[in-house]
């Protein structure tokens, strides 16, 4: 770990304590895990405190770890990953927040703290279905106007459901059920953790 | 006194200064804009959904087609997520062709930039000029890649190949007569290197030129001058970054901040506007591209005299060459469980992000130790910036909406994914 991260996970230890879920330190990244009651609270302070000051909210992206490595995925299903940076301090972090349930996700809104996470929260929300409460324009972004369900989740097919075309004889665009076939060209393959390791050459 | 209410105002889709598909719902209070709510998403191709069900290279060429007017810097952000993934080392040769081309990028956007920003504000002439001279930059894609556009250059361990004796000519057609193909060709006779050096030398004149037009012109300084004013503070609070950034005065740059490939070694200014408005906005850009030139200038005389291997030896990244793939077994093999089942990368998560021509563009990348990303985040700054719209805009005229989205520099691949 470089003297930079190392000030900075001192920092954190400081400021947020047992707040803190886990943190993991690795690739030069930190990433911290915040559980959602504290969420709030947490990024306010690593937004204003001065020896954090993350001035700027880069990302916000929503995960679905349903279907995660080769086992079954015991943890909760979606998490918001932010990416925060100091303009001031120049390091970065990355926070997960893991939703609480997974059948309704739903996580606050950090606009009140950053207003750069709206449309971030909104794909988030577009994508994946997690709600974001006190967010002031929740709407659909991405996706088309009328677009049913949650495309990025895991168990969304990549083909979707519907198709658009132009039906002649109703002289207007019209959905339909998906006409394509399902294909997949190279499977997906998880190795035990020492397959291909580059470093054996 | 009669009720006089505000109106709303449908732009675009289909609207030429939109940039490609921004539709945009205006509310209007007489020729004040009081609202704008940008509707996006027309050209959602779900990029990120695709990575997942394509092998980790497979998805190089994707990273092109997001922002399509600045190609390479994207693929550069996508290739340094799986190298840090991975940990592997790119050879230094490489990483010069790599920062080479990122401000030949950053000189092809900033010069579209230029030219579809004064047609939006009246100046027809900019795009005529700002075309002539990215002719002469997609010849050099075209010469390492074969394509002009989506290039799909570099490879996660270096780029694809080494950089071309010779560039691709004009040949003489019914448009062209043999004279002025002589001509065009002459600057073409030698490598790719010589080129661009001559390119290199001609540049500076002409963006002095580009700068006549446009720096002290009347209309140019009456469209741009306090208009879209943002404060640093706000800046920041919005998310920008790049030149957007900059434009409000925070000395904020990537490519010194937090240098990745051989940034650090090249020399080169960051420029800072003063009062963070499209005019501000409007002498950073131009001013990169007087330092991208700076750049490219000091990678041509490095990659001249230093030959060396552009791509990692590790066969199990980067497949084989040809010749040895033929007469090796090992080799043989390296190259078959690449074609068919790719490069695994090891659990984890990275975010990698460069100084892309519009600002910090990054890659989160989440690997569950398969042969394809588990989740793969493309942080695009044209959305950030398109997310600012109602602001820009709240209190101008509309007139202005149209300055506002050729300052933010919008280009619809990045922003819809």
């Amino acid at each position: 770990m470089s003297a930079k991260l190392e000030v900075l996970s001192q920092n954190l230890q400081k400021h947020l304590g047992d707040r803190i879920g886990s943190l993991q330190v690795a690739l030069d990244e930190i990433t911290v895990d915040i559980d959602v009651a504290d969420y709030l609270g947490v990024m306010t302070i690593l937004r204003d405190e001065p020896e954090l000051r993350f001035e700027e909210l880069i990302d916000l992206c929503g995960v679905d770890y349903s279907a995660y490595g080769n086992s079954e995925w015991f943890g909760k299903r979606f998490a918001a990953v932010s990416h925060l940076i100091s303009i001031t301090n120049n390091w970065r972090l990355r926070v997960r927040c893991f939703a609480a349930e997974d059948d309704f996700p739903s996580i606050p809104s950090l606009v009140p703290i950053w207003n750069s996470v709206n449309w971030f929260e909104r794909e988030a929300f577009d994508l994946y279905g997690i709600v974001f409460p006190g967010h002031p324009d929740l709407r659909r972004i991405l996706t088309d106007y009328g677009f049913i369900g949650y495309p990025f989740r895991k168990d969304f097919p990549i083909y979707g459901y519907v198709e658009m075309r132009y039906d002649p004889d109703q002289q207007r665009v019209i959905y339909q059920p998906v006409t394509i076939e399902p294909r997949e060209v190279t499977p997906r393959i998880v190795r035990e953790a020492s397959y291909g390791d580059v470093g054996n050459v | 006194m009669s009720d006089i209410q505000n109106y709303t105002l449908n732009f675009g889709p289909q609207h030429p200064a939109a940039h490609g598909v921004l539709r945009m719902v205006l509310e209007l209070d007489g020729e004040v804009v009081m609202r704008a709510d940008p509707h996006i998403g027309m050209l959602h191709r779900a990029t990120e959904k695709l990575a997942e069900t394509k092998t980790w290279v497979q998805s190089v060429p994707y990273m092109d087609r997001l922002d399509y007017m600045s190609m390479m810097s994207s693929e550069h952000a996508y290739c340094l997520a799986i190298e840090k993934l991975l940990g592997i080392d790119v050879p230094i040769r490489a990483q010069y062709i790599r920062v080479m081309f990122d401000e030949i990028t950053r000189v092809l956007n900033h010069l579209l930039w230029i030219g579809a920003h004064g047609i939006d504000v009246g100046a027809m002439t900019m795009m005529l000029y700002a075309m002539r001279e990215r002719e002469d930059l997609v010849d050099c894609y075209e010469a390492v890649s074969g394509s002009r556009w989506h290039a799909a250059y570099y490879r996660p361990g270096g780029v694809y190949r080494d950089l071309p004796d010779s560039m691709p000519k004009y040949k003489a057609s019914k448009w062209k007569s043999a004279a002025q193909v002589n001509k065009l060709n002459e600057v073409r006779s030698g490598t790719l290197l010589d080129f661009l050096d001559d390119f290199v030398a001609r540049f500076p004149k002409i963006v002095d030129e580009y700068e006549t037009l446009l720096t002290d012109n009347r209309i140019w300084k009456q469209r741009l001058v306090n208009v879209g004013i943002v404060t640093p503070e706000r800046a920041m609070q919005l998310g920008f970054t790049g030149p957007m950034l900059r434009g409000s005065g925070i000395a904020w740059d990537l490519r010194k901040k937090q240098p990745y490939a051989v940034y650090d070694r090249v020399d080169f200014d960051i420029p800072v506007g003063v009062t963070g408005d499209c005019y501000d906005r409007y002498l950073v850009r131009v001013e990169e591209m007087r330092q991208a030139n700076r750049i490219i200038k000091q990678c041509i005389d490095w990659l001249r005299v230093n030959p060396g291997p552009v791509i990692t030896n590790n066969h199990k990244v980067a497949a084989p060459p040809r010749a040895s793939m033929k007469s090796n077994m090992e080799e043989l093999i390296h190259h078959f469980k690449l074609c068919t089942e790719g490069i695994h990368v090891p659990e984890g998560q990275v975010y990698s992000a460069i100084e892309h021509p519009k600002g910090e563009f990054g890659i989160y990348a989440v690997s569950d130790g398969a042969n394809k990303p588990y989740r793969l985040k493309i942080r695009s700054p044209g959305y950030v910036h398109l997310s600012a719209m109602n602001e820009l805009t709240h209190g101008h005229m509309i007139a202005d909406v149209v300055t506002m989205i050729g300052t933010i520099d919008i280009v619809f691949g990045e922003i819809d994914r």
